[in-house]
């Protein structure tokens, strides 16, 4: 099975990207050793026979939860903003786009 | 009565009601002894002295003008800090989190103040609740009170060390893969994960959302289904909460197992699990034989896969879940903005958080990615189904299964941290009850080596009576829910 190919650290890096998650050149060499480990491990379950089986994504059989579509009380003033670390008057401060 | 930390949350509230024994004495019973053990352990991560002490005034006021007070009354809460307190901050144990201060508080927590309970404090865990040791916390690791060389369990690891050190009369916790009963097993305190949708999950700080549940941490039986008659319910905030009506759990609490049906999985006794964590729970279920359980062997045969496949799916959930830390409305952000959007936001993550939330964020956006979606996720997800379909195959059978808690005692801090896949490897008994959603329970079943066993319950979906029933039966004819850490 390709589960159990190794995966080179380019292919991490570009994962880490995607996660936007920035690796030292360290942590590169050592997550791919670890994620090639654990991924190892984890490809024992391609053996298990689930052919027709169904997925469950959730254990519970809920589909479309509504509520009625009422205000209700929020945040008030400045509070939403209490937590961020940059902000310009009533505004989040965004790094630039691009 | 110079130790009234002692009291139990069955104990304190007539006392309170009745002013024998006022919140505020009480409270500060128990500082003194966080201040006088703590050190030790590292429990908490937040101690909300000031607030605990002007809700102990209150509720004394209150109790003093003969006002009604609740099923709590003034009963000392330490609460995991992946659940959200309004005005005390609620860090995951993560850097990336270390100055929040949510604006709201968990449903949970809205409840326990409405019973007259008092939030001490926020306890340590591993890093997002990704960890079975407590030593992934950005804050460092807290010590096993039995033996401060071992491992308290995790990742609700400070609840369960407050608990048993009497540093909080209760304690609430998290399980997503074994995370309230690990520690329980681990500290020796009685641990619940209630089934998936008992609990709102409304304020709990998202890791594996399938999988996880609040649930309560005591030194009793009694404790836990008094905590969980609080926290349960319904709640339209949470749309995975499930409407069924809320139960006063106390009424369960019969020492009487005369016809249960016990299974005992094969898989839970088998290579893997060392003989001291397996000998203890074969003498408990003994004892339950004594007071007319019957047992029978079964099997769950999917259990092979049910490690990587949780695995697969926690992950996966957690690389959705933790997206939202870009360190813009809260969290971390670095001095540091040089660069586009991309570039600041991997790096607000990269120092925000550790190595191990960075490494499960990685696999599982790898297992989620295009050309392995099918191999890792979609594949887990149908081992999830066999796992389901052999817990109802088993319990057409039996009412409980029991097996033990953990496959080992409680190891050396350090022993495996370096180790992801060995950590991973501790949960194996613990993870099924998450991917079925089934409820199950650890309750302190005896000591090896000077170290507590737990014996772990499952039963059917919402037969939380039955789980709390079987423990108490076990826990009024045995010692050892009395035994105390030397601090």
């Amino acid at each position: 099975m390709s589960g159990s190919r190794r995966i080179p650290v380019e292919e991490i890096r570009h994962i880490a990207e995607l996660a936007h998650i920035e690796l030292t050149k360290e942590e590169e060499i050592i997550f791919t050793e670890q994620f090639n480990r654990i991924l190892e491990y984890f490809s024992m379950i391609d053996e298990a026979d689930t052919e027709n089986v169904p997925l469950t994504y959730h254990v519970l059989d809920l589909v479309n939860v509504y509520r009625k579509d009422e205000v209700h009380e929020s945040m008030k003033g400045d509070e939403p903003l209490r937590n961020a670390s940059k902000k310009e008057g009533r505004f989040f401060k965004s790094p630039r786009i691009v | 009565m110079s130790r009234i930390y002692e009291l139990t949350a069955a104990e304190l509230p007539d006392k309170v009601r009745s002013q024998e024994v006022s919140a505020e004495e009480h409270l500060h019973s128990i500082l003194e002894r966080i201040d006088r053990v703590d050190e030790k352990i590292h429990a908490y991560v937040t101690i909300a002295r000031e607030e605990a002490i002007t809700r102990a005034r209150e509720i004394d006021k209150k109790a003093r003008r003969g006002k009604k007070l609740g099923p709590l009354a003034g009963v000392v809460v330490a609460v995991k800090d992946n659940i959200c307190t309004k005005g005390i901050r609620t860090t995951c144990s993560s850097r990336m989190l270390e100055n929040f201060v949510p604006p709201y508080d968990a449903t949970v927590i809205e409840r326990l103040k409405a019973s007259d309970a008092i939030i001490i404090g926020k306890t340590n865990m591993d890093e997002f609740a990704m960890g079975s040791t407590t030593e992934t916390s950005y804050f460092g690791a807290t010590r096993n009170p039995w033996n401060p060389d071992k491992v308290p369990g995790g990742s609700s690891g400070g609840s369960a060390a407050a608990v048993i050190a009497e540093e909080a009369t209760v304690a609430l916790g998290s399980d997503t893969g074994g995370s309230i009963r690990c520690p329980a097993s681990y500290c020796s305190d009685v641990g619940l994960k209630p089934t998936y949708g008992l609990v709102s999950r409304y304020g709990l700080i998202s890791y594996a959302n399938s999988l996880e549940q609040i649930g309560p941490i005591t030194r009793t039986v009694r404790d836990c289904a008094l905590l969980l008659s609080v926290i349960s319910g319904h709640d339209s905030r949470d749309s995975t909460s499930v409407k069924i009506p809320r139960e006063d759990y106390l009424k369960y609490l019969i020492s009487d197992v005369k016809g249960l049906r016990i299974g005992l999985p094969r898989e839970f006794f088998g290579e893997g699990v060392e003989e001291d964590a397996k000998e203890p729970v074969l003498e408990a279920v003994g004892k339950l034989e004594e007071f007319g359980a019957s047992r029978r062997e079964v099997s769950i045969p999917a259990m092979k896969y049910a490690l990587p496949a949780y695995y697969i799916i926690a992950m996966s959930e957690a690389s959705s879940n933790l997206a939202r830390y870009d360190g813009l409305r809260y969290g971390y952000r670095d001095k540091n903005d040089e660069g586009n959007f991309d570039e600041v936001f991997s790096r607000n993550r990269r120092i925000g958080f550790g190595a191990e939330v960075r490494r499960r964020i990685i696999l599982g956006t790898y297992a989620l990615s295009a050309g392995y979606f099918e191999q890792y996720y979609l594949k887990a997800l149908k081992i999830r189904t066999l796992i389901r379909r052999d817990f109802e195959r088993v319990f057409k059978d039996v009412d409980v299964i029991i097996g033990p808690t953990m496959p080992l005692l409680p190891f050396n801090i350090g022993e495996r941290i370096d180790d992801p896949l060995k950590l991973y490897m501790c949960d194996i008994l613990t993870v099924p009850a998450n991917l079925t959603g089934y409820p199950a329970l650890s309750v302190p079943s005896g000591f090896r080596k000077g170290l507590p066993v737990g014996m772990q319950i499952i039963g059917k979906p919402f037969d939380e009576g039955t789980l709390l029933r079987v423990a108490y039966t076990f826990e009024q004819n045995t010692k050892y829910h009395e035994y105390r850490p030397p601090l």
